[in-house]
């Protein structure tokens, strides 16, 4: 009974203790933060930080999932801009609102399916398929709108992001909703089974039957299409869609994911993982604004700890092995 | 040409756990001669040189060199001794010249860090004609043809003061002209004083090239014989020469009807005109030499390989098999040579390998049925006895043994009906062999047809119903099991 209790805690120990480790990081911040400063833990700096996370969280999402292949997504940033502009025109044209979320949505649907039709049947590395979109998406933003932002909207769509449910943010559920979806298609469905299965031997992958090419496609699509709910997200913060919006979100988004354990090699990692990821990011950059350190060593702080992170993460998986 | 011996290996026994790889093995190498090691594959050829070169230890026995004991610590260390190794797999650096290769890691320079660029050509220049041939040493490896960077290769080793040359295989890979251009170097090494040892499996080069022979078996050293002393036959049987035990746990299963029938079938994988049939409850073993296309036949059956003319029927019916997924769903199942790189998943569970040619069966709508598929798995993981402490264990911590009943359940799962075996047992310790065989034995009782590829010629006699022999891409024997012997396999093989 005893034996059969620890058997169990070590299995438990073994599936979660990964997150567990980023989880007691995350939690480690907040006591600290919470001793240095009282305007910390406070509902509302809560939610805010949340809010705050809610953009880089759902990006680092699409993430995971590509790099759960093995692969690499550099667009993103770019994608969330041009979903951005041109879902912002489309509402200024007097298109309906489900209408304009739509092409939002299909904007980056089409430019991540773009990439995975680059890589798959293009045989392009990922880096380098991804690299090429992150400028293409840029600059076609860019020339939409002619380098202007697209400001003003209706009260509907703004309630988006300034809406609360029962006291939550609507980002912060929709967020939640993410999550809980993509946790259920990594675990529990085909689509999740073969994105682990390709980043972890893309070769074995195929000799069992797989269609490598069309399960990697959907991936990237999906990291497209998610770039296009930020897009709506942040468009419905600021009340302006902006061509130069979302710059190195594919950094902040690849690294919630590292944080998060899942590794650049393929084959392994959790969005649970990311999410928490997400959130040190978005604590720490809160905490060091509220304490009042300058943006400058802000990055140097935020540089480090990504560094730390993955140091550990590597150390606690060779111990494991 | 003095006749005292330049090396001398006495004694040698290898272990690795679990296994003896070579017990008391020795043999002697002249001044100026070509020794040939002879055995079948896992006869122990490659890992006494792998001693001699300093990639492995040995864990008894001695080497002496020019008369003197000597432990060779490391391949560096061997390189030192003078003694170097031409691979099957060249260790050269495409993208940089000849020259620059040659002399990699120990450059002629003017000031440490400045390379001296003329030295190294000239001294390229130099190393290159001793051995009478006219290569540019400017030009980049990657231009050069196989045979001219096998000879780069013997350069380098020259260059490094070689005395004693080990050549594994040097001739798999080269064209029959080529072959005349390495035999004319080795001649020029001979006269120069450069011993070599020579693994080869073609018997015609031994006779042509070879001073002498050492035969080994199992591990053993058989003997050492001058090669025009003894005929092909004969030495073929001093390789062979062993009874069949109870190694092999043959059942013979009832012999169902036809399931695959392959009509003159030709790839780009370089298979020609290859036809053949299978039925049910039968293993067909396929023997042959590397190179002779056994991997290639199953990639074709498989759909991994372009099928150029002929066809394939599965329970009568053409198919056109265009890729695993086709090839799966017309039941075929594919256990391949290298289960790490091409047949498990290694970070992902026992569960998600086993059931990952079969996830259609478990889900609805692209959802899966969890329950379902941890019910399958724990039904295979008992029925093979696979040794993992859960299904939720990673496949990368379980042995080798373990991992292949994990690639031949994900087949059982996917309910297949056609088994092709790529080399089987390779690395696989004796008592996880026996389970294999024993599985074979169910599979075949309950129906199930197998192909079986292996280079392990008594594997093949010992578990096929039937054999086919391949040699350049097509079939050039087929036995029955009474039929079949060592000596009668090998002729096809080696196309006397």
């Amino acid at each position: 009974m005893c034996l059969r209790r620890i058997a169990l805690r070590e299995n438990f120990f073994s599936h979660y203790g990964r997150q567990l480790g980023t989880l007691s990081g995350l939690l480690g911040l907040v006591v600290a933060l919470w001793a240095l400063t009282p305007h910390f833990l406070t509902v509302s700096n809560l939610l805010n930080i949340a809010a705050q996370a809610t953009i880089i969280a759902i990006v680092a999402v699409g993430m995971t999932f590509v790099i759960i292949t093995a692969g690499i997504d550099l667009s993103v940033g770019s994608v969330l801009a041009f979903a951005g502009v041109v879902m912002a025109s489309a509402l200024h044209q007097g298109v309906p609102l489900p209408v304009a979320l739509l092409v939002g949505l299909g904007i980056g649907l089409l430019c991540g399916l773009v990439n995975g039709l680059l890589i798959t049947i293009g045989r392009l590395p990922p880096f380098i398929a991804t690299l090429g979109m992150m400028s293409v998406a840029r600059g076609t933003a860019l020339m939409f709108t002619e380098g202007r932002p697209v400001s003003g909207f209706s009260e509907a769509f703004r309630s988006l992001a300034t809406g609360e449910v029962l006291y939550i943010p609507t980002p912060v559920i929709i967020m939640i909703a993410v999550y809980a979806i993509a946790h259920f298609v990594l675990k529990r469905t085909t689509l999740g089974r073969y994105a682990y299965a390709i980043g972890g031997n893309e070769e074995a992958a195929l000799l069992s039957g797989i269609n490598v090419k069309l399960y990697k496609t959907m991936v990237y699509g999906l990291a497209g299409m998610l770039a296009g709910l930020a897009a709506i997200l942040l468009t419905a913060r600021l009340n302006s869609a902006q061509p130069i919006a979302g710059m190195n979100y594919e950094l902040d988004a690849i690294a919630a994911t590292v944080i998060g354990g899942t590794s650049l090699l393929g084959g392994e990692g959790t969005v649970m993982g990311t999410l928490i990821g997400a959130l040190i990011m978005a604590v720490l950059r809160n905490g060091l604004n509220l304490l009042g350190v300058s943006s400058f060593i802000q990055q140097i702080v935020i540089g480090s700890v990504i560094i730390v992170a993955v140091l550990i993460d590597m150390a606690l998986k060779r111990r494991g092995k | 040409m003095a006749n005292a011996p330049v090396l001398e290996m006495r004694h040698i026994r290898k272990t690795f756990p679990g296994v003896v790889a070579l017990d008391n093995v020795g043999f002697e190498l002249r001044r100026g001669e070509v020794h040939i090691l002879l055995g079948e594959n896992g006869a122990g050829k490659s890992t006494l040189m792998k001693i001699l070169s300093g990639a492995y230890q040995k864990s008894a026995g001695e080497i002496i060199l020019d008369g003197a004991e000597v432990e060779i610590k490391n391949p560096k260390h061997a390189q030192t001794l003078g003694i170097s190794t031409i691979y099957q797999e060249f260790n050269l650096i495409p993208h940089l010249s000849v020259g620059e290769n040659i002399f990699l890691g120990r450059e002629p320079v003017h000031l440490p860090g400045l390379i001296d660029q003329r030295a190294i050509f000239q001294a390229a220049t130099r190393a290159l004609s001793g051995l009478g041939l006219t290569l540019n040493p400017r030009k980049l490896v990657k231009e050069l043809r196989v045979a001219e960077q096998q000879m780069v290769e013997v350069a380098k080793a020259l260059s490094l003061d070689a005395r004693i040359l080990i050549m594994d295989e040097p001739t798999a890979a080269l064209t029959e002209h080529e072959i005349k251009e390495l035999f004319a170097t080795i001649r020029t090494l001979k006269d120069k004083g450069v011993s070599i040892v020579y693994i080869s499996h073609r018997m015609e080069e031994l006779f042509e090239i070879g001073d002498r022979v050492t035969v080994l078996r199992d591990g053993r050293s058989v003997g050492t014989y001058d090669v025009h002393a003894k005929s092909r036959s004969e030495l073929i049987r001093l390789m062979v020469n062993r009874e069949l035990t109870d190694l092999f746990p043959k059942e013979r299963a009832a012999r169902g009807p036809e399931v695959v029938r392959v009509e003159g079938m030709s790839t780009k994988g370089g298979l020609k005109e290859i036809s053949f049939i299978l039925h049910q409850g039968e293993v067909l073993g396929i023997a042959g030499l590397l190179g002779a296309g056994r991997t290639e036949l199953a990639r074709a059956i498989f759909g991994l390989d372009k099928i150029t003319s002929g066809t394939i029927y599965i329970n009568g019916d053409p198919q056109r098999i265009g890729s695993p997924r086709a090839a799966i769903n017309s039941g075929i199942g594919f256990l391949t040579e290298d289960r790490k790189s091409q047949g498990l998943v290694l970070p992902l569970s026992v569960k998600a390998n086993l059931c990952l040619s079969s996830i259609d069966k478990f889900s609805r709508w692209g959802i899966m049925d969890t329950k379902e598929e941890r019910q399958a798995a724990g039904r295979y993981v008992n029925e093979l006895r696979i040794r993992t402490p859960s299904i939720d264990q990673k496949v990368v911590f379980l042995s080798g043994g373990n991992q292949q009943k994990v690639v031949l359940s994900k087949w059982l799962c996917s309910q297949a009906e056609v088994f092709i075996f790529d080399e089987p047992t390779r690395g696989i310790d004796v008592g996880a062999k026996a389970e294999i065989y024993q599985l074979m034995n169910r599979l075949t009782a309950s129906g199930v047809a197998i192909i079986m590829i292996s280079s392990e010629l008594l594997e093949v006699l010992g578990m096929s119903d039937r054999i086919l022999v391949m040699r350049g891409g097509r079939i050039t024997g087929e036995f029955s099991a009474e039929d079949a012997t060592q000596e009668r396999i090998l002729q096809c093989a080696l196309g006397e």
